[in-house]
């Protein structure tokens, strides 16, 4: 497609990278067919074509308004768009780069500026996170009226598993798990299941106490150096590890996992740190993606024919570096995997989507469980902990990571 | 009173008669939701293309209705306001037939994306213009049914932009065109009265108005319904993948294939720039150093399919085929075919931008055509590759350019319009599928005299007699053949006079 960068942008690094972007895409069109915004509204400008036109006239020098910001903040950068994409085109990276051009020309109200503070001052810190919840189980029953939507947000109290990381034994073959934010408090049970799992194949897996959050929430809410800044603390609490042997990055939850696996690219930069990111790119993959490569005879049918639909996250279907092999591992262990329509549409959870689209999110997350429950599924399996928390609210099916189901 | 009315009206029009955006905005706004009233810039630009980006104008005014209530709301305030309207349904469209114009509302029928009826009793499907090509086929798979043609974009094009573009695919070979199957259309006309063209049965009597309505490229009315056939998914299906060589060899072996008797499902052809582009993107398995290949599939039960594949493998090995590999399964099929779907937008990784040509020729004249486009590009010094629907004679040269350099979309231009003129004087057409659109406009000129697009323009006025409907596309105005006809006569005012024209 013809460009026309203004100057000023052009001999910028994201200028440039910009400018590539949009030369590979050829305006057919073909992303629309995938994108879940412009299935449900018909209107070009929900549509990544139409989103990078409206990126490409901001690039090109004309001023953005609310009206830009308002279809970009409605992208859920679920990457379908990519998947689909014959000519290459990488739509979320371009869709960074706009967020933060028009961000930085359009103010917020002071509403939203508010949520989006708190998304990347509180959620995306596992302690403060951890409070949050605490405080918003004890004041439950308080959210009434205008607050009971809130309701929705607040993870249910899981019953303990019992067994933690001190029962498992150590292993030479060690492995680095992420632990992150929301995991921990939202739902402790998946990364206890996957240190059972693995500690049966005769794995370790650890964790550095040190890292945090991946930097998702904070990439995709315009904040780039601070994502970046979350790579490097997370690059320098895995390198002793690292050094010492670990064999791989698990990614339990395939969020954090997408954006874990884009540290090579987010550093490239960044001479003290672009070749030990790339690195930890090579080493990050999703915990399916292990054990697929692992002899998963010794688990047995553990299934024992249970109905399971699976839904698989947008970051494990379409981000790179990430491996689906759900299916497949559940299939073997025993599961009867049911029939679930439109598998390739977001559920509408998108890291924090689901809080700052509440509308959107809810239709997608309409039309996802009916595609989930159609199947009539004793339990539905996700890997990744935003779509378990998003779905697990408006259904009566129990959701799980699906790695909690091997355990 | 009347005279007040025609007074305001009068002072509201510009020059050349349209009417004033203010006062056409007003309008709008005041019959439908504001929010599905687009007039801001901003807004307006990314509806500033189709498929074809080389082509673009910002509309005045965008309109995205939901309902057909609606539809005919825009088209009598238009009619009203002597303002021309131009349909677009998903904007996938390679000949610019949805190309806005600057003066005109661009009236999107993307939110009628709603399968109204399956019937499987009289195997039809009752569809909104905004459905999805493939999703018709994917909401009755479950049934074994399926709708045949299939446009290489038909993951995103929408069933009205097929009806008005009448578009192939694949399948058109041995299924038929768009025109061969639907049985019923709404439309909308331009003074916003809704009508029924042809019925649930199969045939109607008076004029075949549904034939006229089929590929009428947005001129004659707004597409708001159709009914379209569903057939049978057949018992069996396979694709052979023929490589070869030498271009020639490819070219005959197509002729004869349907010489011997056979008619394949889908017998298409992609050269060796398009084989390399889309083997990086899809992982087909094509050997990217063939010089061409043919993908050809036949269809029916197991007996006819062993019957005809075996017939196929042997006039493929005398035509001088390299290799030759048989599908084994539906996944190794659809493999097969998905490098064919995605091989245009998948250009996109060797080139910034391509231009789509559509001729189509009589079968045994493609080996003559094709090298005769090799020479041209050598002359015009664009590259080029050939992806088409090589049984159906249907050339889809892409013309590989980039926009960002001065001159060179002029030149492919040139190159294009010389493509559709080598296609004519091999006895074809210029478009097969495409459409007129506004990139092969002045081809028309080559293509039918004067007496002809005379009456084509008289069509045009039973329907829509103030012009209003999508003007500028499919049809030249005699003024504009004029010019063009100068223009190539005498070379002079060409962008590149230096170079020669067939």
């Amino acid at each position: 497609m013809q460009t026309a960068i203004i100057e000023s942008l052009r001999e910028t690094t994201d200028g440039q990278e910009a400018e590539r972007i949009l030369r590979a895409c050829t305006h057919c069109g073909f992303c629309t067919a995938t994108c879940p915004t412009y299935q449900l509204t018909g209107d070009e400008r929900d549509s990544p074509r139409g989103r990078i036109y409206l990126i490409k006239q901001t690039l090109e020098g004309a001023e953005p308004t609310a009206r830009t910001q308002f279809h970009l903040d409605r992208c859920l950068t679920c990457r379908a768009c990519e998947t689909t994409c014959p000519s290459g085109v990488e739509y979320a990276r371009l869709a960074d780069i706009g967020r933060g051009l028009v961000d930085s020309q359009v103010e917020r109200p002071p509403r939203e500026r508010a949520i989006r503070w708190g998304l990347r001052h509180i959620v995306a810190h596992r302690r403060r996170f951890a409070f949050l919840v605490a405080l918003g189980r004890a004041m439950s029953p308080l959210l009434v009226g205008r607050l009971a939507p809130l309701r929705d947000k607040i993870p249910p109290r899981r019953t303990s598993t019992g067994q933690d990381s001190h029962s498992t034994t150590a292993h030479p073959r060690r492995m680095l798990m992420l632990q992150g934010c929301v995991q921990p408090s939202a739902a402790p049970n998946t990364n206890a299941a996957a240190r059972r799992v693995f500690d049966r194949l005769g794995i370790s897996l650890i964790e550095a106490e040190t890292a945090g959050c991946c930097g998702a929430l904070h990439q995709h809410l315009s904040h780039r150096e601070t994502a970046r800044e979350q790579a490097r603390r997370n690059i320098d609490a895995w390198w002793p590890y690292i050094a010492d042997g670990a064999e791989a990055l698990v990614m339990t939850a395939s969020g954090c996992g997408a954006q874990v696996a884009e540290y090579g690219h987010l550093l490239r930069d960044d001479p003290a740190y672009a070749d030990k990111a790339a690195r930890v790119t090579e080493l990050t993959h999703d915990v399916s993606d292990i054990l697929a490569k692992q002899d998963l005879s010794g688990l047995g049918d553990i299934g024992t024919g249970r109905r399971v639909a699976y839904h698989p996250p947008c970051t494990l279907q379409n981000a790179p570096g990430l491996h689906d092999h759900v299916a497949a591992i559940l299939a073997q262990a025993g599961f009867k995997l049911t029939h679930v329509g439109d598998a390739h549409l977001c559920c509408g959870s998108a890291g924090s989507y689901s809080i700052l689209q509440p509308e959107m999110a809810g239709e997608l997350r309409r039309h996802k469980l009916d595609n989930l429950e159609s199947g009539t599924p004793d339990v539905i399996a996700t890997a990744n902990i935003g779509c378990q928390l998003h779905l697990e609210a408006a259904t009566g099916v129990p959701v799980r990571h699906w790695i909690e189901l091997l355990a | 009173m009347s005279d007040v009315i025609s007074g305001e009206r009068a002072a509201a029009l510009d020059a050349d008669g349209a009417a004033s955006k203010a006062t056409l905005v007003a309008a709008l706004t005041a019959a439908l939701p504001h929010d599905i009233v687009l007039t801001d810039e901003e807004s307006l630009r990314p509806f500033e293309c189709d498929g074809l980006s080389a082509y673009r104008a910002l509309p005045m005014i965008a309109v995205l209705p939901a309902t057909v209530a609606q539809v005919q709301t825009v088209m009598r305030i238009c009619h009203a306001h002597d303002t021309p309207v131009v349909a677009r349904g998903a904007g996938t469209g390679l000949s610019g037939g949805a190309l806005p114009l600057e003066k005109g509302v661009l009236l999107s029928l993307a939110k009628f994306n709603r399968i109204v009826d399956i019937d499987t009793d009289n195997l039809r499907a009752t569809v909104q213009p905004g459905v999805r090509n493939l999703a018709i086929s994917e909401a009755v798979d479950h049934l074994g049914l399926y709708y045949a043609p299939d446009p290489s974009s038909q993951i995103a094009c929408s069933i009205g932009g097929n009806v008005a573009e009448n578009s192939g695919g694949v399948h058109c070979l041995k299924y038929g065109l768009t025109t061969h199957n639907i049985v019923r259309l709404e439309i909308v006309t331009v003074e916003g009265e809704r009508l029924t063209i042809g019925s649930d049965a199969l045939d109607t009597p008076g004029y075949d108005l549904l034939a006229l309505m089929t590929g009428s490229e947005g001129l004659l009315g707004v597409i708001v319904e159709i009914v379209v056939k569903l057939l049978p998914k057949p018992e069996l299906a396979r694709v052979a993948l023929i490589a070869f060589d030498d271009l020639r060899a490819a070219g005959n072996a197509v002729a004869d294939i349907i010489k011997a008797g056979i008619i394949p499902a889908g017998l298409e052809m992609l050269d060796s720039p398009a084989i390399v582009a889309t083997e990086a993107f899809v992982h087909a398995g094509y050997p990217t150093d063939a010089t061409a290949i043919l993908l050809c599939e036949v269809d029916g039960t197991t007996a006819e399919v062993d019957e005809d594949m075996a017939r196929v493998q042997a006039v493929a090995e005398a035509s001088g085929a390299t290799e030759i590999r048989v599908s084994r399964d539906d996944a190794e099929r659809a493999l097969f075919w998905a490098g064919r779907k995605a091989a245009f937008p998948a250009m996109g990784r060797i080139s910034p931008d391509y231009y789509c040509m559509d001729g189509t020729i009589p079968r045994a004249a493609l080996s003559d055509v094709l090298i005769g486009i090799a020479e041209l590009s050598e002359h015009y010094g664009q590259r080029v590759a050939n992806v088409f629907h090589a049984g159906d004679g249907n050339l889809h040269p892409l013309i590989l350019y980039d926009a960002n350099q001065p001159g060179e979309l002029e030149r492919t231009e040139a190159f294009g319009g010389a493509i559709c003129e080598l296609c004519l004087k091999h006895g074809g057409t210029i478009t097969g599928e495409h459409g007129v659109g506004v990139e092969k406009i002045d081809q028309m000129c080559v293509q039918f005299p004067t007496a002809e697009l005379q009456q084509f323009h008289a069509v045009k006025a039973a329907f829509d007699e103030k012009t209003l409907l999508n003007p500028g596309k499919a049809v030249p105005t005699l003024h504009r053949c004029a010019e063009f006809g100068a223009m190539h006569v005498h070379n002079g005012a060409l962008p590149f006079p230096e170079l020669e024209r067939l």
